[in-house]
């Protein structure tokens, strides 16, 4: 069971409209077109007209986008790692060691109070986010949540949950966020697909979490050598080995 | 240095690229002495594992003596004889704390693409594409190897080259093959391929306590070498195997049934015609499955299915019904290599496995793109090639079939 209530409905208002008109249109040129060429826009444009009528976005679910009835992002990521939840809890709770695992994260600084938090990290094209979030519940060896204050630009709140794993596997690490990127799911979708949206960026970031305390490094290949001299085939292998990029 | 280097379908070649370095403190650097072409090199050369890329590095078995380690290597020194399995174990992840390293969840570093394709990622493999990784592999002369107090096995003095190469995968490879088969005293066990995989899977079922041992192929050289090993033999060209192996097992079928060939079976009659002409779209069907279906098949009710070839994406009309209304079992795996070291070394030094006799062919490395033009198309009576990295291959003979075991007795 899902940790957060969600929508059966993925595509925000704009994004339905939007939808909406495009699969009308491809209709209407379909009929203007025999052949092959009037069969895919026909099918495209009903799959897109269906979707906007139901409220389901064709992008957003082909991305595994998720909204909350509140119209938020909502994104659940879990991994399995080798250490007791105390380990774990201790580990997450200092929130400094969080940018060593969260790759876009910049820093995050507790402040002298010690449930406020700043947080500073990388967005799109070399710029920055900086927000201050607050711890809203703190339970040593189990949960730690929180919730970014009032005038937020992307105005998120989340939690992660420390859970004994069974047969001596260690401890499942649950991590439950829920967010308001500016421009909706549709602006989730395209941020997904460039690689920065938080979904894939959790499921990385939990995978380097495992990978630094169960063995201290992450595996790399950057830097070997290889029979590839022209930027094309070298851009062509980076493509593949996008891991520890994003 | 010198490497062999995948550039594109079909076309290897043997290039001059730059020294591995040290990038990680668990790495070691190792001087290549031998490595091996295996038979999944070939579907990487024909392009049937997808993620390959221009420039790649080949090879996944090979050994050397190791040059230079990171600051974090403990147990490995400088000019430590090693052998290097093919997966690569972080040596701290459940799996690999469970002696099933190449399931490792940690040594890949490509896991997403690994999980895109086939739901979870398995360990890291040396020069295997960059679904496992993209590690350079190690038919070069030297090779960066990772983790390397996990991983690197340091070999018994009084080993020859030869001896203990297979050791990094084709040996145990078939060993835990025949352990798949969970093999009762005087069981019969029949395999689908007597390539090396095949001819190490016959020799473990025996020594895992077959009664009797059923090698299938068309090649009559791979057919005499199974043999030698003590197994019957049936040639697919010949006689129909499904018929031959029940009349030979009064009409039982074998106990257990070993595919050892893997996704680019020769499959014979309209289906293995439909497969290899769906595989070159290399969209529609991945896969020629001809051996896992014949295997599945043939194996008698109750019993087990073991594959120990390599399969990477889709394959078509596999049996399930006969799958399970005979209530067969399946146990797959690319190898954890690791946990058999120990024991296959003790075999080798008690000459109850003799891992030298499936090399017909001994090249420098400069000849790669001849090795594996042979090894692909059985050419020469072709079984294994081994390749030297640092001979000199104008004064380099390279022993053929036949006078291979001449040679090797010195
Ligand atoms: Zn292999
Ligand atoms: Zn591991």
């Amino acid at each position: 069971m899902p940790d957060q209530p969600l929508s059966p409905q993925n595509a925000s208002p704009v994004e339905r409209a939007v939808m909406g008109g495009l699969g009308a249109g491809m209709i209407a040129v379909s009929l203007r077109r025999p052949g092959p060429a009037g069969l895919m826009f026909a099918a495209t444009g009903a799959l897109l007209l269906a979707g906007a009528s139901m409220g389901r976005s064709v992008g957003a679910r082909m991305v595994g986008i998720r909204r909350t009835p509140d119209d938020g992002i909502a994104v659940e990521k879990a991994v399995t790692i080798g250490l007791p939840p105390e380990d774990l809890y201790a580990f997450w709770r200092n929130f400094g060691n969080l940018p060593r695992f969260m790759n876009h994260l910049e820093s995050v600084k507790v402040q002298s109070d010690g449930t406020r938090s700043h947080w500073v990290a990388k967005a799109p094209a070399g710029t920055h986010v900086q927000w201050d979030a607050e711890i809203t519940e703190d339970q040593p060896g189990r949960r730690i949540a929180w919730r970014s204050v009032e005038g937020t630009p992307v105005p998120n709140e989340g939690h992660v949950d420390f859970r004994a794993a069974p047969t001596g596997r260690g401890t499942e690490v649950h991590v439950s966020l829920k967010y308001r990127p500016p421009g909706g799911s549709m602006g989730a979708a395209v941020a997904r697909m460039l690689g920065e949206e938080p979904g894939v960026q959790i499921a990385e970031d939990l995978r380097r979490l495992k990978r630094l305390l169960e063995v201290g490094e992450e595996p790399t290949t950057e830097g070997q050598s290889s029979g590839r001299r022209n930027a094309l085939k070298k851009a062509e292998a980076k493509m593949f080995d996008n891991g520890r990029t994003a | 240095m010198k490497a062999v280097v995948w550039e594109g379908i079909n076309r290897v070649k043997v290039e001059r690229v730059p020294d591995p370095e040290i990038l990680q403190p668990t790495d070691a650097i190792v001087r290549v002495t031998a490595t091996a072409i295996c038979g999944s090199d070939l579907h990487l050369l024909d392009g049937y594992v997808p993620s390959m890329a221009h420039g790649d590095i080949l090879g996944h078995e090979f050994m050397g003596e190791v040059v230079e380690v990171g600051s974090a290597v403990r147990k490995i020194k400088k000019g430590d004889r090693v052998i290097v399995p093919f997966p690569i174990s972080c040596g701290k992840c459940w799996y690999c704390q469970r002696g099933q390293t190449s399931l490792c969840d940690n040594s890949n570093p490509n896991a997403k693409l690994a999980e895109a394709l086939w739901g979870y990622s398995p360990a890291g493999i040396y020069g295997y594409s960059h679904i496992t990784g993209g590690y350079a592999g190690g038919q070069a002369q030297f090779a960066r190897t990772v983790f390397a107090d996990d991983n690197l096995y340091k070999v018994p003095d009084g080993l020859t080259d030869d001896q203990v190469l297979f050791l990094t995968d084709v040996l145990p490879t078939g060993y835990m093959a025949a352990e798949n088969c969970n093999i009762e005293q005087g069981d019969v066990v029949a395999v689908f391929g007597c390539g090396p995989v095949g001819q190490f899977a016959i020799r473990s079922a025996f020594l895992l306590g077959a009664g009797r041992v059923i090698a299938i192929d068309r090649f009559p050289e791979r057919l005499d070498l199974a043999r030698g090993a003590g197994a019957e033999t049936i040639n697919y060209e010949e006689e129909e195997v499904f018929e031959r192996l029940k009349a030979m097992t009064g009409g039982r079928g074998p106990d257990s049934v070993m595919d050892a060939v893997g996704l680019e079976a020769h499959g014979t009659g309209v289906g293995g015609m439909a497969d290899a002409v769906k595989q070159t779209t290399r969209v529609l069907e991945t896969e020629r499955p001809h051996a896992l279906r014949s295997a599945i098949m043939a194996c008698r009710k109750g019993g087990t299915v073991s594959v120990p070839g390599v399969y990477g994406g889709l394959g078509d009309k596999i049996p399930l019904g006969a799958f399970m209304n005979k209530g067969l079992t399946l146990k797959t795996g690319q190898t954890h290599v690791h946990r058999y070291l120990d024991v296959l070394t003790r075999h080798i030094e008690r000459g109850e496995i003799d891992p030298t006799v499936i090399i017909t062919h001994r090249l420098s490395l400069d000849e790669a793109p001849h090795a594996y033009k042979i090894f692909k198309h059985k050419h020469e009576h072709c079984i294994k090639c081994v390749l030297d990295p640092w001979a000199d291959p104008k004064d380099h003979d390279p022993v053929k079939a036949g006078d291979i075991r001449a040679n090797s007795a010195d």
